[in-house]
C-alpha cells in the first residue's frame, strides 16, 4: 500500500490500532446512538452539556454520541475483571471556537476495573507512545486532581477561594495569585504553597522536591510518593524527556480523580491528546473499582503541515469525439500501470497537472 | 522564532518599548511604514500588529506564540490561553455608568447596554438583579442618553467621555490592566524563551523603569 495515500489521521489510526492490541486492549465498536437520559444524568463528566438529539421510532428520546467514555462504562457490567478496550469512533459536540456542532474523529482506550500503579503507568506510557506515533515532537504533560486538592486544602478551607486560586492556577496567573493572597490574609507560609503549585511544572524531580518540600498532610506526601514511582517507571521507556509534571491542568477535579494528561505536538495550537483517571464516573454509575483512559482528537491533525501537493493528478488524456476508445483505455490504463494519478478529459480540466497525452488528433 | 502580537496603537507602542528594553528589539518597528511583521531573526523574535480584541484570536489560535491583551478582552472572551504577566499598563476599570439622575428602581428589569455582555451578566448574576442586555459594539454612551438603556457596563479610563455625555459612574467593580498571553501548546514547546521573555519583562515592570 502505498503510505502517501493516507492522510495524516488515516495513518495514526492504523499505527495506533497496532500499539493498543499489541498491549492487550480489544477493539470496542458501538453504535452512533444512545439514549438521552445517559447524558442527561452525567452532564458534569461531558466536554458540553449540548447534545443532537432525536426520536427514535418507538418514541425514545435519543442522542448522536458526544462522548465515547460514557457509553463503554455504562456497557461494563462489572469492574471486577479488568477491562481494557480501545475505540475509533466518531464524536459530536459543540465547538467551543465555534458554538457549532462538529463532528470529531476520536480515539483512545480505557482500563476499567480495580485500578492499580501499573495500569496507570501503561495508560500514561500509550498516552505518550501514541503522541510519538504522530509526531517525534511532543510533549506530555501529567498532574494529578488528588494531589493538587490536597495542596490547596492546606492552604485554606474556603471554597469560595480555593476555587478562584484554581482558576488562576489553570492560567498560570502569578500576578492575580499574588493578589487573592494578599486579599486574603494569606500568611508567607500559605502564599509559598501557593507559589510553588503556580511554578509545578517541568521536570519531574524538581516539581515533587519543589512540592515535598512545602506538603504537610500525609495524602500530599502519599501522592508525591506515587508520582515519584510513576515517573521513575516512565523513565525507562526512551520517552521520558518529553513527560513532564504540569500542574495547571487539575484544576478540572469534576471529571478526573487522580493521575490526568493531556498531550502536545509540535505545530497543532491545542491538545491533541487528554486523558486520565476518572473513577468518580464509575462511582456516579453504581459501578465499583476505578477507570483510567485517554482520547485523541484525530481531526486535529490534519493540520500538522503535510509536504504540499504540487499537482492533483499525473496525467490528462486529452481526447475528442473522433477519438478510437481502446486508444483512451490503452493511454490510461499505461497510466494506472506506472502507478500515476490519470484522468481522460474532453477538454484540459482546471487542476494541477505534469502532463498530457494529446489524443484528440488519433481517428478511427 | 517566537512570534508576538502586539495590539495596534498606543498601548503596543508602549508594550513594545518594553520588549525593547528587554533586549528583544526590532528597530524595523519604528519606521513609517505599511509593513505588519516585523522580525529580528538574531534575537528570535516576530512582532506583529493587529486589532486589540482579536490578539487573544491569534494567540489561542497559534498564530502567535504570546500576545498582549487587555484583561478585559481576556474576561468576555475566555480564550484558552495562559495569563503570565500583569503589565500594569493600559490600567482602567469595568464600570457600571449612568445618567447623574439615574435611580435604580428594583421592581424593574435593568437595561443594561454593553460590549461585554458576559462580564455585565455575571456582575448582575452575583447581585442578583435581572437584567435586559443590549449588545452594542461602539458609543456605548449614546444608549443611556437615548433611553435605548438605564445603564452601561464599559471600561472607563479617566471617564471623560463620560463626564462630556453628562454620564456618571455608578460604580467600579473590575480593575483592567494589559496581560502578557501565551499559547498553551506553543508554551510546552518553548517554555525556556516564554520564561526568559517574561522574566526580564517581569524585572523591569518591578524595578519600575522608566519607558
Amino acid at each position: 500500500m502505498d503510505e502517501r495515500l493516507l492522510k495524516n489521521e488515516e495513518k495514526a489510526v492504523f499505527a495506533l490500532r497496532a500499539l493498543y492490541q499489541n498491549y492487550g486492549y480489544l477493539p470496542f465498536k458501538m453504535s452512533k446512538f444512545e439514549e438521552y437520559d445517559l447524558y442527561a444524568y452525567n452532564k458534569e463528566f461531558l466536554v458540553s452539556d449540548r447534545v443532537i438529539t432525536f426520536t427514535d421510532t418507538d418514541g425514545k428520546l435519543m442522542a448522536l454520541k458526544p462522548d465515547v467514555t460514557l457509553s463503554i462504562v455504562k456497557n461494563t457490567q462489572s469492574a471486577k475483571e479488568k477491562r481494557k478496550v480501545f475505540y475509533s469512533e466518531n464524536v459530536y459536540r459543540v465547538s467551543e471556537r465555534t458554538n457549532q456542532f462538529k463532528e470529531i474523529m476520536q480515539t483512545g482506550l480505557e482500563c476499567i476495573g480495580e485500578i492499580g500503579l501499573y495500569d496507570v503507568f501503561e495508560a500514561v506510557l500509550l498516552a505518550a507512545k501514541s503522541l510519538d506515533v504522530i509526531s517525534e515532537e511532543f510533549v506530555l504533560s501529567v498532574a494529578d486532581t488528588v494531589l493538587f486538592e490536597a495542596v490547596l486544602e492546606e492552604i485554606t478551607a474556603d471554597k469560595k477561594v480555593k476555587s478562584a486560586l484554581a482558576v488562576l492556577l489553570a492560567d498560570r496567573n502569578r500576578d492575580d495569585l499574588a493578589r487573592v493572597c494578599f486579599e486574603n490574609g494569606f500568611t508567607k507560609e500559605q502564599t509559598e504553597k501557593v507559589m510553588v503549585l503556580a511554578s509545578a511544572y517541568g521536570d519531574a524531580e524538581k516539581v515533587l522536591a519543589a512540592l515535598k518540600s512545602v506538603c504537610a498532610s500525609v495524602q500530599a506526601k502519599e501522592k508525591i510518593e506515587e508520582l515519584k514511582t510513576l515517573f521513575a517507571l516512565l523513565g525507562e521507556s526512551g520517552l521520558a524527556g518529553k513527560i513532564r509534571l504540569d500542574f495547571s491542568l487539575a484544576s478540572n477535579s469534576a471529571y478526573y480523580s487522580g493521575t490526568v494528561f493531556k498531550g502536545y505536538v509540535k505545530g497543532i495550537p491545542e491538545a491533541v491528546l487528554s486523558g486520565g483517571r476518572y473513577d468518580s464516573l464509575l462511582n456516579r454509575m453504581g459501578k465499583a473499582g476505578g477507570a483510567v483512559g485517554f482520547a485523541i482528537y484525530l481531526d486535529l491533525l490534519e493540520q500538522l503541515e503535510q509536504t504540499a501537493k504540487a499537482y492533483d493528478i499525473d496525467c490528462v488524456v486529452l481526447y475528442s469525439d473522433s477519438t478510437p476508445a481502446h486508444s483512451i483505455v490503452k493511454a490510461v490504463q499505461g497510466c494506472v500501470e506506472k502507478g500515476e494519478r490519470v484522468q481522460a478529459q474532453k477538454e484540459l480540466p482546471a487542476l494541477r497537472y505534469k502532463t498530457v497525452i494529446d489524443l484528440r488528433g488519433e481517428k478511427a | 522564532m517566537i512570534n508576538i502580537a502586539l495590539p495596534k496603537g498606543r498601548l503596543g507602542e508602549k508594550v513594545y518599548d518594553l520588549f525593547e528594553k528587554a533586549g528583544y528589539d526590532c528597530p524595523s518597528i519604528k519606521e513609517n511604514s505599511r509593513k505588519l511583521i516585523f522580525e529580528n531573526a538574531e534575537k528570535g523574535v516576530r512582532f506583529f500588529w493587529v486589532k486589540p480584541s482579536d490578539v487573544a484570536i491569534y494567540v489561542a489560535r497559534g498564530a502567535a506564540d504570546l500576545g498582549v491583551a487587555g484583561k478585559d478582552i481576556l474576561l468576555e472572551y475566555r480564550p484558552d490561553v495562559y495569563e503570565l504577566l500583569d503589565l500594569q499598563m493600559g490600567k482602567c476599570s469595568m464600570a457600571v455608568a449612568a445618567k447623574k439622575d439615574f435611580y435604580d428602581d428594583t421592581e424593574r428589569t435593568l437595561k443594561v447596554a454593553t460590549k461585554f455582555v458576559r462580564i455585565a451578566k455575571e456582575y448582575y448574576a452575583k447581585k442578583g438583579r435581572e437584567i435586559d442586555v443590549i449588545e452594542l459594539h461602539g458609543s456605548i454612551e449614546l444608549a443611556p442618553i437615548l433611553n435605548l438603556s438605564d445603564v452601561i457596563v464599559d471600561s472607563v479610563e479617566t471617564g471623560a467621555t463620560l463626564r462630556e455625555n453628562d454620564l456618571v459612574v455608578v460604580e467600579k467593580f473590575l480593575p483592567i490592566s494589559a496581560r502578557m498571553i501565551a499559547n498553551k501548546a506553543s508554551f510546552c514547546f518553548n517554555t525556556e524563551k516564554v520564561e526568559e521573555i517574561v522574566k526580564k519583562i517581569g524585572e523591569i515592570l518591578k524595578n519600575g523603569e522608566s519607558l
